[in-house]
């Protein structure tokens, strides 16, 4: 039988309320599955179990609040027999943490593709002990918006201190959680999660999540402010006929119902994820000095929230799906960013931003980086506009696409080369 | 049992002769004041009103009656736990004495001090000194003082037998005589040093030769006759008070009750306190008075019904007062004004 | 206090501690100095040679080997209406007087419900460092420091050896003056018209950002050394003289610590039941959240003082102890 805990998400995480089991007595549920909404002082968290089995009991009843650790429910294995007496529901003591890191690590198939700098959940460090920070850290952290979780400390044993939040908070990761990273690349990442946008709750459709506005604008403060007091922005831009693509697209849709629809942004993602495989330097991060490119595709793509705030959950690997996969997980993505139920991973793993603001009538987004990313695309309102192509002058459905990417990572040409594969792709949609 | 010292304190007539009638009241009356008064004392400690520890005089109230005839209010006292009588004659108000027994604001020490501290500015009473010994090296101090400033006071310092057999005892004996500081130290010697005799306490049990060993001027004198005690303590005093130096007076004595009100008196048997109770301050010396015709039965009961009303004012003094403010906890651990 | 603006000379703390006795003779009929050997011998220490004849028998008075008595005796002048200086030679003897100064001069005030206060300034030598072994090389400073009803006060330059005393006897309850018997031959400099100080505040020594050091007496002096010697390292240690262990001058460590995030506590005392506790409490009672790092003490190892002199020097704080655990505590990167 395995207990199913109140998971410890942050290392200032205490409790958290079960807002909906997503499963029932009796459900089979394996490894990854989500089984519960769990309301925490940040967000509503969808809840993955970490065993294959049987639900035998649900303890804790939705709208309980319990302190992490605290057994929720029990999963019984398959093949084993029946029910033994429901333990307590209190934590123990000791075992409580260990259980909660545990089971917040990450599913065995992000665990297979986890490459250095990939961001896992906060697993403590040491699991046989709870958070080592001292005070003024935690003090520090808690002004400055930073996730003590995601730090590696220098102090004695490990613990962090102020020195740690201060470098987090102003972008520069000390080198031995870069070296963490490589040696034990699932058990944390390197940057901060507080420097990412967190996900937030609308109050309409979940009326009953609590939400924090300001937190979530300290986040995006910090992020930004480091942003800009770090990274050496370039910007390029370039005007992009978007004619052929937009046939294409009509063409696409006639063969969809209204539901499978496909929208026109994600032709241009899919591009862009494209277009970087062709200049893999502009995606991944700059962290300690260094330029990371990583392999894997990751696509932030910002959703701006209703109540104000955004947020850019990233649709993983999107250079390996298919327009309707995109189209599928982008639904998805909106759908769970404005319930306030995104996945830690879709929150941290993002490699590149994508910002798209022409619905907005914006022609042209000079955009901010986000750290440790190293390059942004935006994108403007798609306009008629007079264009000339082999002498003849004719209208045309113009996108304004523009590059904003990190000196430090990449030089001009590199972004420039970017943005024409970007352009060259978009002439050539069959190949999306 | 009777000592040889006692034997030899043969000053009783003298002392007697030298008493006229208004004198003899007030010795008698003084010594009443205190058996009453401690005896309301033992009942309202038994009614839980005074708490702490109560060590009472019984039996010993010549001693601090006849010591106390002999000095003026400018002279210093210094006395031990065992303190009610000698803070009674030496004049601070029975309400305020019984009202710090109480525990009450408007006691002598409001409260801070209980039965064993009493403290009084305007007498110059320097308590209430509950650790055996350590009131002597303070009145040497006190005395030294004096004769820094050239002022001719005299500090009385009283203590037990068994205080004797303390250090500090020894040092300020030494520290007295060696600096001639003028200090009358008053050895009550009630046999028992709380439930241990003199004889299991002291290789030698004369204790003027304690004193005669620092080249001190000491007399031992019968601590239950009042008239005794007063004439060795006026002789004493103006010794002292002559600029000779320290002076050291025994006054042989005995407590009728136990050495505080959780004592059972292991250590003695009753006959003997039933043998040292026939020789009682108050009962020989009002015996004396009016064999002599000096008082009447008369006096007598007019006496007692004085001390019994100053009493019963003090008690219902005390129940009247008031408590201390909690947020006075910490006042008087340091001073609140700052001395010239 | 600047003191800039004077004209300096150079003193020992010995020669500051005698003026300042000196001084207050002259200046109140009231004081006295008494102590075992503090006359025809000049002071154990040679803290008040030459009193005697400059002053006259009257104003410094030998005593016999008689503590408590001559404790007690100065308890009573001081309720008689005197002020007296007592000196104790070491405060391995003041254990014999310990009756007279627990059970009279710290509670007289109290017990009188205020009537009677003891105006009594009694000097001592503390500390160890001078292989005199265990029975002469405690430092009680802090012991004392326990016990409500007392100043305790333990001057470190030579200005509050100067200073302290008239502050002490002006003061209207009893003070006890702890003088590191390692520091009566260091030399500084003093104002020529240097006077009194307050006896209720600590100073901070050194300033600096990274860590803070708390200290008295003897230590204190180690402690400086060793921030010269963090400062070559890029650690800017800050200093705190706390001159006054009773009452605590809590406010002046606390900023600091607030400040510098980290506290190191070096005491002479032993660890157990020390200053060096009470102060480490207090932080965590009203600076946890400043705190960076745990707050370290540096206290004598809790052996009875050894005779030989490499067991002595282990046995007490270093500066190279002090200097090592500071770089832990703070880190190369401060």
């Amino acid at each position: 039988m395995a207990e199913f805990r109140m998971p410890s998400l942050g290392s200032d995480m205490k409790e958290g309320t079960l807002l909906e089991w997503r499963v029932k007595v009796g459900d089979r549920v394996k490894h990854g599955d989500i089984i519960a909404v769990v309301d925490t002082d940040k967000a509503a968290i969808e809840i993955e179990v970490f065993e294959d089995g049987i639900v035998e009991t649900l303890i804790v009843q939705p709208g309980q609040k319990v302190p992490v650790g605290t057994v929720m429910a029990l999963i019984r294995q398959e093949g084993a027999t029946g029910a033994r007496a429901i333990p307590v529901t209190a934590p123990a003591l000791e075992g409580a943490p260990i259980r909660a890191a545990q089971e917040v690590a990450p599913p065995m198939e992000r665990i297979a593709r986890a490459v250095q700098g990939a961001f896992e959940p906060s697993a403590p460090r040491d699991e046989t002990q709870r958070l080592r920070a001292s005070p003024y850290a935690r003090k520090l952290a808690a002004q400055q918006g930073v996730d003590l979780s995601l730090l590696r400390g220098t102090g004695p044993g490990g613990a962090i201190r102020a020195t740690d939040v201060e470098r987090a908070a102003s972008g520069v990761e000390s080198t031995a959680s870069v070296a963490a990273a490589v040696e034990e690349p699932v058990t944390r990442g390197p940057v901060p999660s507080a420097e990412k946008p967190t996900p937030l709750p609308t109050g309409t459709e979940q009326p009953r999540v609590a939400a924090d506005p300001a937190a979530m604008r300290r986040a995006i403060a910090a992020a930004m402010e480091r942003s800009n007091r770090e990274i050496p922005h370039y910007y390029l831009q370039t005007r992009i006929d978007l004619s052929r693509t937009l046939r294409w697209l009509e063409s696409e849709n006639l063969k969809r119902s209204i539901k499978e629809r496909i929208l026109p942004v994600v032709p241009l993602i899919k591009a862009v994820a494209l277009a970087l495989t062709e200049t893999p330097e502009l995606n991944g991060y700059w962290i300690d000095d260094r330029h990371q490119p990583q392999e894997t595709i990751n696509i932030g793509f910002a959703i701006a929230l209703r109540q104000g705030g955004l947020i850019a959950p990233a649709i993983l690997q999107a250079d390996t799906k298919s327009i309707d996969e995109m189209m599928e997980c982008m639904r998805d993505l909106i759908t769970r960013a404005r319930a306030g139920r995104l996945r830690r991973s879709e929150m941290t793993d993002a490699t590149i931003t994508v910002t798209s603001l022409g619905d907005l009538g914006v022609e042209t987004v000079y955009g901010v980086i986000y750290p440790p990313q190293v390059a942004l695309v935006g994108f403007g309102k798609v306009t008629e506009q007079p264009w000339v192509e082999n002498g003849m002058l004719g209208i045309r459905p113009v996108l304004t696409a523009t590059l904003a990417a990190d000196h430090r990572a990449t030089d001009g040409r590199r972004g420039a080369q970017f943005l024409d594969a970007l352009n060259t792709i978009l002439q050539e949609p069959a190949r999306l | 049992m009777r000592t040889k010292g006692s034997k030899k304190a043969a000053a009783k007539e003298a002392g007697v002769t030298a008493v006229d009638r208004e004198h003899a009241l007030h010795l008698l009356r003084s010594m009443i004041l205190i058996r009453r008064f401690e005896a309301k004392c033992a009942e309202l400690y038994s009614a839980m009103k005074i708490r702490g520890f109560l060590h009472l005089y019984d039996g010993e109230e010549a001693v601090a009656v006849g010591v106390l005839q002999a000095l003026t209010p400018e002279d210093a006292i210094v006395a031990t736990y065992r303190e009610h009588g000698h803070a009674l004659i030496r004049g601070v108000s029975p309400g305020a004495i019984m009202a710090e027994m109480y525990g009450k604001q408007e006691g002598c020490s409001r409260g801070r001090g209980g039965s064993m501290h009493l403290f009084d500015d305007r007498t110059r009473f320097y308590g209430g000194n509950a650790i055996v010994g350590g009131g002597l090296p303070l009145a040497v101090g006190l005395a030294l003082a004096d004769k820094m400033q050239g002022k001719a006071r005299v500090t009385c310092c009283f203590f037990g037998d068994g205080a004797v057999a303390e250090g500090e005892f020894h040092e300020s004996m030494n520290l007295a005589a060696l600096w001639k500081v003028p200090v009358l130290f008053v050895c009550e010697n009630n046999l028992y040093a709380m439930g241990t005799a003199l004889k299991y306490s002291h290789a030698v049990q004369d204790l003027t030769r304690r004193a005669a060993s620092y080249d001190m001027a000491c007399e031992a004198v019968d601590g239950m006759d009042v008239s005794a005690v007063e004439t060795a303590a006026r002789k004493a005093v103006a010794f002292v008070r002559g600029g000779e130096g320290p002076y050291f007076l025994e006054c042989r004595t005995y407590r009728f009750r136990a050495h505080s009100m959780f004592d059972a008196e292991l250590y003695r048997n009753k006959a003997e306190v039933e043998e040292w109770k026939k020789r009682c301050p108050i009962e020989t010396f009002s015996s004396r008075c009016r064999e002599g015709g000096l008082i009447s039965d008369e006096d007598l009961a007019t006496i007692e019904r004085e001390v019994a009303h100053e009493v019963n004012e003090a008690v219902a003094f005390a129940e009247a007062c008031t408590w201390e403010p909690l947020e006075d906890l910490t006042r008087f651990v340091y001073s609140e004004r700052r001395r010239p | 206090m600047s003191t800039s603006t004077h004209a300096m000379r150079k003193i020992t703390y010995r020669e500051a501690v005698r003026e300042a006795i000196r001084d207050a003779i002259q200046k109140d009929e009231r004081v006295f100095l008494m102590g075992e050997d503090v006359g025809r011998y000049g002071g154990c220490f040679a803290v008040s040679k030459g009193l005697l004849d400059e002053l006259g028998p009257a104003r410094i008075l030998d005593t016999p080997l008689s503590e408590s008595g001559f404790v007690g005796a100065g308890i009573g002048a001081a309720l008689g209406g005197m002020r007296p200086i007592v000196e104790v030679m070491t405060c391995n003897f003041s254990l014999l007087a310990a009756d007279q100064i627990l059970n009279n001069a710290a509670v007289y005030l109290h017990m009188s419900g205020g009537l009677f206060n003891v105006p009594i300034v009694i000097r001592m030598a503390t500390g160890g460092g001078r292989q005199v072994a265990a029975q002469h090389s405690r430092c009680l400073d802090g012991w004392y420091a326990h016990i409500p009803g007392i100043k305790v006060v333990s001057p470190a330059t030579v200005e509050d050896a100067r200073g302290m005393l008239w502050t002490a006897l002006e003061d209207p309850d009893p003070v006890l003056i702890f003088e590191n018997s390692g520091l009566y031959n260091m030399e500084g400099e003093l104002a020529v018209d240097a006077g009194p100080v307050d006896i209720d505040s600590a100073r901070i020594r050194r300033q600096g950002k990274h860590i803070t050091l708390i200290s008295y007496s003897a230590s204190l002096i180690k402690s400086l050394d060793a921030a010269e010697i963090l400062a070559r390292e890029g650690i800017d240690a800050e200093v705190i003289d706390l001159r006054t262990l009773r009452p605590l001058d809590e406010k002046t460590f606390l900023e600091s610590v607030g400040k510098t995030h980290r506290a190191l506590i070096i005491d002479e005392g032993w660890r157990s039941g020390s200053i060096s506790a009470e102060i480490s409490a207090r932080i965590m009672e009203s600076g946890f959240f400043d705190l960076d790092a745990p707050v370290q003490r540096l206290c004598s190892v809790e052996v009875p003082m050894p005779y030989a002199k490499h067991l002595e020097d282990a046995a007490l704080p270093q500066v190279d102890k002090i200097v090592d655990i500071v770089r832990s505590m703070v880190g190369a990167n401060g």
